[in-house]
């Protein structure tokens, strides 16, 4: 009998996304997904939906989810983990949503060491609303509100979240991936595992940054995008664990 | 039959959620309702709940969205410059129906205002307050024991229909001290099979949701909810009228006002004229019909407010023009004496009606 060696993670349900082509959104719901199924939590789990391109989130996970207001993801999860101590409770927001608006929120779920883990997806633009400035925004990046490049004076300097919230000692597990090939989707998809776990043995707060594309709003191709993520992103945004009860490996 | 126990308004609306069953509160220190987050803080542990001060009153609101959608009965509260707040948070719990009990301990405005008592938040709490078509259900009790009683219902309420109900105080009802009687509850959180709890069992994901990206869902969805607020409005009218049967003057006033209104209004019958008080105690419902009643066999109305005429608006509505509708109103934490209410009694016989 044939060995099934790929299949769709049954934390998925079978709905054709409706991301962009190249976007990495896909990929990381799947990763999401498959960490789900692999730590055997489908039926504890519950996520929280950020506003976004990410916004249908719910609409593909296989788990009772909620859609929270802009932002406030992470106070939304906080009011279900405090009913619910013993689910998995995870949330998923871009850089516009968790950067921006959520700024506070993220900051103080993870100053409480608040026991959830969030899945923040860095793509230094604002995807959904058509591709603005986002506080990710890299200087010099063009955007339809930095039209001639993000410049600090004006805008101020792109904020690094992982080094922001690793200050924070109710935070156990800060680090950043990025989604531009296969090794790095398979180091991705380990620490959302690791933060996952974490959340399951009760250490406190995690946070994964994943880094990733925009081709639609960047105006690239897909592999144009993952190049630009790798020169551009990667040495502004480090790769790396900057918090874990084992210790920072950059 | 339980005992009567001197409490603080603030501190018997916390009571009265725990004795509702209420396990969850988040919150934010905001005067003068301040002794309600505190009670909440320091009875919360001993009855195996939660208290959680939330970094803002809009992480407040969504933890509560949070823990409602997850099946929990919960509460926050705050006063008016943190209840604009939540008026996000509101629309959003509005939106995926979720049953939670918000508490407005109401202070003056617009702004920052002062921290005196205010009844200025009416507009805000009883047409809306953020986006989108949607009702809450608002109670506005007078005295401390009505604070207990409106806060058990409020739980019942918001649980049977699937919706936010505000409680609507202010900074004299929260401050004050009365005796209080908790009465064993017969309060009783319903099974909710469509909250996120994990799916265990279940073959099908429950979503908690306010979005619908296709008009035609996001019209039915307001349909039905519309049909929901027209039930509410068949079922959850609530007032008090006092004297009103042979009354010339009837006057209308709600929360601490009332009672105020009350001492002139039995001044005013001493000295032989005819008032009567009609009182709403949900003032969404508005109960308009009873109103409207009244409007057809008095000459004339009068509304008095801690604003600068906000329910006069309903009352002028329900009158439909079978009556002049006058307004008395103080602002800036003045709470008018009952003498200075009998003057204007006075005053607006004079003026005379129909």
């Amino acid at each position: 009998m044939a060995e099934v060696l790929f299949a769709r993670p049954k934390a998925l349900l079978d709905v054709p996304f409706h991301y962009c082509p190249g976007c990495h959104h896909g990929i990381i719901h799947r990763l999401v997904a498959e960490v789900i199924d692999e730590l055997g939590v489908g039926e504890i789990t519950i996520g929280v939906a950020p506003v976004g391109c990410s916004v249908l989130a719910y609409e593909y996970f296989n788990c009772d989810m909620l859609e929270a207001a802009h932002g406030r993801a992470p106070a939304v999860a906080t009011g279900v983990k405090r009913v619910h101590p013993d689910a998995v409770v995870f949330t998923y927001q871009g850089d516009g949503d968790l950067a921006a608006i959520g700024c506070a929120e993220i900051v103080h779920a993870a100053a409480r060491g608040e026991k959830i883990t969030t899945v923040f997806v860095n793509n230094a633009i604002y995807g959904m609303t058509g591709g603005q400035m986002a506080p990710t925004t890299l200087i010099d990046q063009v955007t339809n509100t930095s039209p001639y490049g993000r410049k600090s004076a004006e805008a101020g300097l792109p904020i690094r979240m992982c080094e922001m919230l690793s200050t924070l000692d109710g935070a156990k597990y800060i680090t950043r991936v990025a989604i531009n090939n296969a090794v790095n989707m398979a180091k991705a998809k380990a620490a959302i595992k690791k933060a996952f776990e974490l959340q399951l043995s009760g250490a406190g707060f995690s946070m994964v940054e994943v880094l990733s594309t925009c081709p639609t709003n960047w105006g690239m191709t897909p592999l144009e995008a993952s190049d630009w993520l790798e020169k551009n992103m990667i040495p502004y945004y480090p790769l790396g664990v900057y918090k874990s009860p084992e210790g920072g490996s950059k | 039959m339980a005992e009567k126990v001197l409490m603080k308004g603030n501190e018997a609306i916390g009571e009265a959620a725990i004795v509702a069953g209420c396990r969850h509160y988040f919150g934010y220190p905001i005067t003068p309702q301040t002794e309600l987050t505190e009670y909440m803080a320091k009875r919360m542990p001993l009855v195996n709940g939660v208290f959680l001060q939330a970094e803002s009153e809009v992480a407040a609101i969504n933890m509560v969205y949070g823990a409602a959608g997850a099946g929990a009965r919960v509460m926050t509260s705050s006063s008016s410059p943190g209840f604009s707040l939540k008026q996000e948070g509101i629309s959003y719990a509005a939106g995926a129906e979720l049953p939670c009990v918000i508490v407005n301990v109401m202070r003056g405005g617009p702004g920052l205002g002062s921290i005196q008592p205010g009844q200025a938040d009416y507009f805000q709490s009883t047409k809306g307050g953020g986006h989108g078509d949607y009702r809450n259900i608002v109670l506005a009790p007078n005295s401390v024991q009505e604070l207990v009683d409106v806060t058990v219902l409020a739980f019942d309420l918001a649980d049977q229909y699937r919706n936010p109900v505000l409680i609507l105080g202010d900074g004299a009802l929260g401050q004050m001290m009365e005796p209080v009687e908790f009465k064993a509850s017969q309060s009783k959180a319903p099974e909710k099979p469509w909250a996120a709890t994990g799916m265990k069992k279940r073959s099908q994901p429950n979503v908690i949701n306010s979005l619908y990206l296709q008009p035609d869902a996001l019209e039915k969805h307001n349909i039905r909810l519309q049909e929901k607020y027209s039930l509410i409005q068949k079922n959850e009218i609530r007032y008090e009228q006092l004297m009103t049967e042979d009354a010339e003057l009837v006057l209308v006033a709600y929360g601490i006002t009332s009672r105020i209104v009350r001492s002139a209004m039995e001044k005013a019958r001493k000295n032989g004229m005819k008032v009567g008080l009609f009182r709403p105690i949900s003032l969404w419902p508005f109960p308009e019909e009873a109103l409207q009643r009244i409007a057809s066999r008095v000459k004339m109305l009068l509304t008095v407010e801690l604003s600068a005429g906000q329910m006069v608006e309903d009352v002028r509505l329900a009158a439909n023009g079978q009556c002049p509708v006058y307004f008395f109103g103080r602002t800036g934490g003045i709470i008018p004496s009952p003498q200075a209410v009998y003057d204007q009694i006075v005053t607006t016989y004079k003026k005379g009606g129909k």
